[in-house]
């Protein structure tokens, strides 16, 4: 790891000024992925802003129709919280899903979401439940949020506060593990809702978190796994690599999807 | 550099260190207690695990800065004085552990995960929950019937769990 | 059976300091005044050095030194060198290239060592290294060892054309080939050996120390043979004559054959120590450079023919292999694909004619040298894939066409050296067959269809060759050392004992089965027993741990010392109760006269011998003896593995439902810790089979799988509990009976879990790892 220094700031207002100082400053929320990216030497930020003591970042409430997540909640809060396994278990399911007992210890919801790893599990969430991403600044929306892998909506010096899930009719989420470093290979989150069904699918797309729209489509019609039976996603979007070629992630899509929803019946 | 504070098995530790000096590197070289082990260095293998105000973390992927002002469990604090924690005492009897690098991540993961299930273990449960730790000598086999026991025997002895 | 002699499952002495943390590993060790060593790597996977530019790196905070391949030449400074001399068909030697310690003028691997930076601490020395400047011009590279002797691969070293290390080969052809042309039916396979990264969890560490004063040099490192490094830094790296060097192997953890080896690293700590004026250095691999830089195993590339007759009797078997070396020749690597893989050919069956073709080559990759069964894991995947595919071929039962063709009487000489000395194959298969109910395979494949899965059950019925080895034996094929096993039993004057013994454990419990012996010999507490090893300042010369052979013959050395401190001890006991020497017999820690209520404590006898007062005449004072214990034969273990597996279709996902192992490992000391160390091989060997494989890029010669994040290391929740038990037959080659079970599991079970999936999804073969893609693949016809 580069030297660089730490700093704990104890109110947003005082993270968002660290970070006005110092153009090479990064926010560190878990630092699960963030850290051994550094201890590898492929980033050197200058500043470390831990953003795990912001009080405006922390906990978990439901307001009326919604799940509210603040950013710094860790994995395993979530897993476990009872707000979560009421109103949304399919996202302590993912929760329990992501990294190991220690990663989700230290990993936060908004760490996952603010860096946007294709293979990470929370964006399918996100993106599934059309869930609103709570800023310093402003409010986003999941659809205008993710803009493939590691890129988003976030602007610099824009931190994630609390995300907000409206609670559908019902939802699941299945993952198929990448065998080496346990992240999704394909993740498929499906959410009943009162405006339809919705599709999201992690870690096996080029682009990232993806909505399988024509999926959505057909289990709106017929909510059965044998719905999706002569439809697939386009293995040219997908990715390839040593574990598995794109032709094998379009598969593992739809296999999960068909998972997520039999869950479901 | 930055000052960090940790009181590690019940001990304070005080020093000014590099900010990118990791957890595991404070309680090796500070404090001195080379038990936790470092294995890798993509945060997968889990020797490094300790607990950090009572739940497991990868010390290889916290600073010691983030970690300032809490309190560490590691390897060396379980047992009380000659008599060894369950876990630890489990490990021995069902032969969990050859070469003894990956054994204080086990344990301490154990400890854990036997913590957050009070409702008991299985053997599923248990291979799952090892997700973050690798062993590369036992094949798990023994690991998992040491966990299992410390699970049944501290559930039975609920006093005997802390 | 005491309950701590032999056959006890006694929990390990060892375990108490490593389940508290107190165990003593060598990164554990800080010296005073300790610097630190960066090693500054080829990101090339052949590249000609044009230039280097230390200027800013030594200017760099904390930067002691840097130093290059050039400084390590100018110092006369040997290389390192393979240990195992091979001769080609043709008589000609094997055709080594240089291998310095710090690569000079030419990379040859990506990871190779170009410079090191030495400094106040391991962060300095980083942040340096990345300030050294190199200059390189980047050669074409060869990572395939099928394409290293192309007319258009790259030369790796001048010493060996066209990358052909040799071309050596064991066996009748004449009749292998006649056996061939006359064959009822001849079965074709085409095999490869995946390449696996041992991985350890403790990575490499070494420790150099140049004392001025004395001229002396201490290194700590992560080795299984402490004494073969020192012999090695001292006679052929030239770091200093044997009495000025130390090596220091204390608790280690794990090795897996990848500790074994002699590597740069060492040498180049030991060497700046002096060259810094005597501050020790330390470096400590990462798991990065681990996987860059510890040899790695396996990688064959195999095409096979075996011959049957009309009564499904093998009666030839013909094999070409090409074996990756990889960039450089590691300490042991000629032996493997050779000596300890074609020997090995003809399985548990009895085979007339045996003709093996092995051509070992050089390529940009990591070496490879032995992993956890080194030579017998390929040769056993090889035999017992052609056994399953020969069988469906045949259409007979895979059981009844192995039981058919097992060697059933002994000793039994093969076409290929071997000569085993005892097993029971078939009871083996017995047990095995038993235990999986294979009677009721169809009904389960059935159930599991029914469900929209597919099952299968593979067979392995394997043998291997372990205690190596007779050193004559050895000698005259090729080895540089004798191996043989030292010990030393010092009884103390309060009559505890320590056992010094030239092997050395990095997981396998010496210092329990090791006091187990002692104690049912003398019936001396284990707790009351030290075993001290891996110090050469404390332990006479020993050949280490590696190949099953600390029981066979590390065993039987202290069986060998164990006698003369009897024989002494005896003799000193007789002229104390004035007794016949014949009568004494030494049991419970008492020495009795028989037949009468005479009895001593054996502490009492140590204690005479120490003060010396009332010895019989002429009688030396002191109870220590020491032996060196050569072996007669290779031992040979021997089992039977059953795998059953479910497919599941829509994802290609194996799960293992059931793992069987018999094993026949002759007598066991300790059981506990044989069940320990089966479980550890099969899942290697299930690793091998499911999860894990080096994937270098083709092209640029960069290793794509080299972190835990894309090599797949077996975890908790892959594998299944193990079903293992044993059976016996004693193996006459030594004392004890003993035969080794540390690689059997690593060894066996690989063609179990292929033979239990291409049985399941009704293909011919699959290549290892079988990942869920390519299982996938192979059920929907897909490349």
């Amino acid at each position: 790891m580069y030297e660089t220094s730490y700093h704990r700031p104890t109110s947003l207002s005082e993270a968002e000024a660290l970070m006005g100082a110092d153009v090479d400053a990064k926010f560190l929320a878990g630092g699960q992925t963030l850290l051994p990216t550094m201890k590898q030497r492929l980033a050197a930020p200058s500043a470390l802003i831990d953003l795990r003591h912001l009080p405006e970042l922390k906990g978990i409430s439901v307001e009326g129709d919604t799940l509210v997540i603040g950013a710094a909640t860790p994995h395993a809060a979530v897993q476990t919280s009872a707000e979560v396994k009421r109103t949304i278990p399919a996202i302590a399911k993912l929760a329990g899903l992501t990294g190991d007992p220690h990663v989700r210890h230290l990993g936060t919801i908004g760490g996952s979401v603010a860096n946007n790893d294709p293979a990470a599990d929370y964006p399918s969430a996100v993106l599934g439940l059309g869930a609103t991403i709570h800023t310093n600044r402003r409010t986003i929306a999941a659809e205008d949020y993710f803009q493939g892998m590691f890129t988003t909506a976030l602007e610099d010096g824009e931190i994630i506060v609390k995300i907000a899930f409206p609670i559908p009719l019902a939802a699941n989420y299945e993952k198929f593990r990448h065998p080496a470093s346990r992240y999704a290979m394909a993740g498929a989150f499906v959410a009943k809702t009162t405006g339809g069904v919705r599709v999201a699918v992690t870690g096996a797309a080029q682009g990232g978190v993806f909505r399988a729209t024509a999926f959505e489509d057909a289990l709106g019609a017929d909510f059965r796994p044998e719905a999706l039976d002569g439809l697939s996603v386009d293995a040219d979007d997908m990715l390839s690599d040593i574990h598995g070629d794109s032709a094998y992630r379009a598969n593992l899509v739809k296999v999960m999807v068909k998972r997520s929803v039999a869950g479901l019946l | 550099m930055t000052a960090v504070t940790l009181n590690v098995n019940g001990k304070r530790y005080s020093a000014d260190v590099e900010d990118r000096t990791l957890l595991v590197q404070f309680i090796r070289e500070t404090a001195g207690l080379t038990g936790t082990h470092v294995g890798c260095d993509t945060s997968q293998c889990g020797a490094c695990v300790v607990l950090l105000d009572d739940v497991a973390v990868k010390s290889c992927t916290m600073l010691a800065a983030q970690a300032n002002g809490g309190s560490v469990t590691t390897i060396e604090g379980l047992a009380r004085g000659d008599q060894l924690h369950p876990v630890q005492a489990a490990f021995r009897e069902h032969h969990g552990l050859q070469c003894g690098f990956c054994t204080p991540g086990m344990i301490m993961s154990a400890v854990d995960m036997i913590r957050r299930h009070p409702e008991g273990l299985d053997e599923a449960t248990i291979r799952h929950e090892l997700e973050g730790n690798i062993c590369r000598c036992t094949g798990y086999h023994n690991i998992v019937k040491a966990i299992q026991s410390a699970a049944d025997e501290m559930s039975a002895l609920p006093a005997a769990a802390e | 059976m005491g309950i701590e002699g032999i056959g006890a499952r006694v929990v390990r002495k060892e375990d108490r300091r490593f389940i508290t943390g107190k165990g003593r590993y060598t990164d554990d060790i800080v010296l005073k005044d300790t610097t630190y060593a960066a090693f500054v790597r080829s990101p090339h996977a052949h590249a000609r050095i044009l230039s280097i530019d230390t200027t800013a790196a030594k200017a760099a905070p904390g930067v002691i030194d840097v130093l290059t391949g050039a400084d390590l030449a100018g110092d006369r400074i040997g290389g390192l060198i393979c240990g195992w001399m091979i001769h080609s068909k043709d008589g000609s030697p094997m055709k080594a290239g240089a291998h310095p310690a710090i690569a000079h003028e030419i990379v040859r691997h990506v990871g190779d060592q170009v410079a090191v930076v030495i400094a106040e601490t391991k962060a300095q020395a980083r942040d340096a290294a990345e300030l050294v400047e190199i200059d390189y011009e980047v050669l074409t590279a060869v990572v395939d060892p099928a394409k290293a002797q192309d007319a258009d691969a790259p030369q790796i070293h001048p010493e060996a054309a066209g990358n052909l290390i040799y071309d050596w080969h064991i066996g009748d052809a004449a009749a292998t080939d006649a056996a061939l042309a006359a064959a009822a039916r001849t079965i074709k396979l085409d095999i490869v050996n995946n390449r696996l990264v041992p991985n350890p969890i403790e990575p490499r560490v070494a420790i150099g120390s140049y004392d001025e004063a004395e001229e002396h040099f201490t290194l700590y490192n992560t080795s299984q043979n402490p004494h073969v490094a020192r012999l090695v830094l001292s006679a052929f790296v030239g770091i200093a004559p044997e009495h000025k060097l130390r090596v220091v192997a204390p608790d280690v953890g794990g090795g897996f054959g990848s500790k074994i080896f002699i590597y740069p690293e060492e040498t180049v700590c030991l060497w700046a120590s002096k060259k810094i004026g005597g501050r020790p250095v330390k470096w400590t691999s990462d798991r990065t450079e681990a996987f860059l830089t510890d040899c790695h195993g396996r990688d064959h590339v195999t095409r096979a023919e075996m011959a049957f007759d009309a009564d499904n009797r093998i009666t030839g078997f013909k094999v070409h292999t090409i074996a990756n070396l990889g960039a450089y020749m590691s300490t042991f690597s000629s032996s493997v694909p050779t000596y300890l893989y074609a020997t090995l050919l003809s399985g548990q069956y009895a085979i007339p004619a045996i003709y093996a073709e092995v051509e070992a080559v050089y390529t940009n990759t990591v070496p490879v040298d032995a992993y956890r069964g080194a030579g017998r894991p390929e040769a056993t995947y090889l035999i017992e894939r052609m056994m399953e595919t020969a069988a469906r071929e045949l259409g007979v039962d895979p059981a009844d066409l192995r039981r058919k063709n097992f060697v059933k009487s002994f000793p039994h000489q093969t076409p290929v050296i071997m000569c085993y000395d005892a097993g029971d194959y078939e009871a083996t298969l017995d047990k095995a067959l038993a235990a999986i109910d294979y009677a009721g395979l169809p009904a389960r494949k059935a159930a599991s269809l029914a469900k929209g899965k597919r099952r299968g059950l593979g067979f392995s019925c394997y043998i291997e060759a372990c205690g190596i080895a007779p050193s004559q034996a050895v000698g005259s094929l090729g080895a540089g050392v004798g191996l043989w096993e030292s010990a030393e039993v010092r009884v103390n004057p309060v009559g505890t004992i320590e056992v010094l013994t030239g092997s050395h454990s990095h997981g396998q419990g010496h210092e329990t089965t090791f006091a187990q012996l002692v104690n049912d010999r003398l019936g001396i507490g284990v707790n009351n027993v030290q075993i001290v090893h891996g110090d050469t300042d404390k332990v006479q010369f020993g050949m280490g741990t590696y190949g099953s052979r600390s029981g066979a013959v590390g065993m039987s050395a202290i069986v060998k010392a164990l006698d003369k401190v009897e024989a002494k001890a005896k003799k000193i006991a007789a002229h104390l109760m004035e007794a016949s020497e014949a009568d004494i017999v030494i049991e419970g820690g008492e020495v009795k006269v028989a037949g009468t209520d005479k009895t001593m404590a054996f502490a009492h006898v140590a204690l005479a011998a120490y003060t010396g007062h009332n010895l019989p005449a002429g009688m030396e004072p002191g109870l220590k003896e020491s032996a060196f214990y050569d072996p007669t034969n290779f031992t040979f273990p021997s089992g039977t593995y059953i795998c059953e597996v479910e497919v599941d279709p829509d994802t290609g996902v194996v799960e293992i439902e059931r793992f069987v192992a018999v094993d026949d490992f002759g007598n066991v000391i300790n059981p506990m810790i044989v069940e320990g160390q089966v479980h550890g091989g099969l899942a290697q060997g299930i690793g091998q089979a499911l999860l894990e494989g080096v994937t270098y890029d083709m092209e640029s010669g960069q290793l794509l799988t080299g972190s835990f994040m894309d090599y797949t290391m077996p975890r908790a929740d892959d594998l299944p509990s193990f079903e293992v038990s044993t059976t016996v037959t004693v193996c006459p080659g030594n004392p004890l009976g003993m035969k080794g079970c540390g690689e059997a599991g690593a060894i066996g079970s690989p063609p179990a879990v292929i033979n239990a999936i291409t049985d399941a999804i009704g293909v011919r073969d699959i290549a290892m790892p079988a990942t869920p893609s390519k299982v996938w693949a192979a059920l929907h016809g897909a490349a």
